[in-house]
């Protein structure tokens, strides 16, 4: 099965109805409702209904939903998932996530509420790795659950673990990413890399997101509708990339139908990871808007 | 049956949100008060979704006022809803009512 596009994912508080309402418009790879951190005490009963209720309102129904739920150990996290299995959420976003118990402990809740009500769906997982515990761990919790998709890095609350701060080069962050990235590829899930925050920064944030994309990460989280595009733009493969995607994919093509086993380009060897790639750089290129959907 | 209820409220007064009020009274039934810039062309459809929500969640005695922002139909469900929930003091709703 081809990996899906997850160049961005949108954060959107559950307490913010406008947000809330109009984030589909805006075209993440996936849209990611808050019931945590940006929702106040008083607001997290209505933030959860309203997100109840927009899992299964048609304007989400194209787009891939991920919701941040609260901890299990608060008065909150049961209520959530609750509310969010029932609605058909793709995706459950952990909290912080420092240990495998964290996931199991996720995953038997969640079993335990689809089964209640008779779901079909697997819900998928998706840890967010936010301190040094979590970091050391990370390899373990992207192997944890067949349910997991992806680790992402929580940077904010990391770096206060850490006892520094972020920067614009984000040497801070370093061996975070590097152990994230190594942890969710040994495991053949995604990395997802932290928010930018400073919205008004396009340089630093393009500097980041050109950072986090040669390290090999599959996307970020965002805050702003307006970092999508500059995302987008910045993850949309080079024309010499698509050039040699399409080489590939028609000498296997070629190949396929000569009846031959082996396929060479350019007296190189192409073989099935090769093609996949090729196929990846094309699927990039089309959602990027590079190429036209006949190509 | 119908059940106690406390006066409570839900929501804002933010544009694409609604304010929605929860009052007991001593009456039976079901009273809506309506404030809402499309009232002319939905304001049949918005009580009657007020009502159907309400009547859904066992409730009765009560008056619910929704000032509207334009909200979308499952903002107001949602607002009344939780406004409803929070009057009766529970944290759990009936999924299956919702």
């Amino acid at each position: 099965m081809k990996p899906k596009l997850r160049r961005s994912m949108l954060f959107v508080p559950g307490s913010n109805t406008g947000m809330v309402c109009n984030a589909f418009i805006y075209k993440p790879d996936t849209v990611m409702f808050d019931l945590e951190d940006s929702v106040a005490l008083s607001e997290k009963d209505s933030a959860r209904m309203m997100v109840f209720h927009a899992l299964q309102h048609f304007t989400y129904k194209d787009i891939e939903t991920a919701v941040r739920v609260n901890p299990l150990d608060t008065p909150f996290g049961l209520l959530d998932l609750e509310a969010v299995i029932r609605a058909g959420v793709d995706i459950v976003r952990l909290p912080k996530t420092d240990t495998v118990e964290d996931v199991l402990d996720m995953e038997r809740e969640i079993e335990r509420i689809e089964i209640k009500i008779g779901s079909p769906k697997k819900t998928m997982l998706l840890a967010a790795i936010e301190s040094a515990l979590g970091v050391v761990n990370a390899v373990d919790i992207a192997r944890s659950s067949t349910r997991m998709m992806g680790i992402a890095l929580g940077a904010e609350d990391f770096v206060r673990d850490l006892h520094t701060q972020r920067t614009k080069e984000g040497h801070e962050l370093m061996a975070a990413r590097n152990q994230i990235l190594l942890a969710a590829r040994a495991a053949k899930i995604g990395a997802f890399d932290s928010i930018f925050s400073d919205v008004k920064d396009k340089e630093g944030f393009m500097h980041e997101v050109d950072l986090i994309k040669g390290l090999g990460f599959d996307g970020k989280s965002l805050i702003n509708p307006n970092q999508i595009p500059w995302l987008h733009s910045a993850f949309a493969p080079s024309q010499k990339n698509i050039n040699w995607a399409i080489e590939v994919l028609e000498a296997a093509k070629d190949a396929k139908e000569r009846g031959l086993g082996v396929i060479s380009l350019d007296g190189k060897m192409v073989d099935a990871p090769v093609i996949l790639r090729a196929e990846w750089i094309m699927d990039l290129a089309r959602a990027s808007g590079v190429l036209g959907e006949e190509q | 049956m119908s059940k106690k209820l406390e006066t409570a409220h839900a929501g804002t007064l933010e544009s694409s949100d609604a304010f929605v009020r929860v009052i007991p009274v001593d009456a039976k039934g079901i009273e809506i008060e309506l404030e809402s810039s499309v009232e002319e062309i939905y304001g049949d459809a918005i009580r009657a979704r007020v009502l159907e929500t309400a009547t859904a969640m066992s409730v009765e005695g009560v008056k619910i006022i929704v000032q509207d922002k334009g909200a979308l139909d499952y903002v107001i469900k949602a607002r009344v809803q939780t406004a409803i929930l929070r009057a009766l003091g529970e944290a759990e709703p009936d999924w299956s009512v919702l």
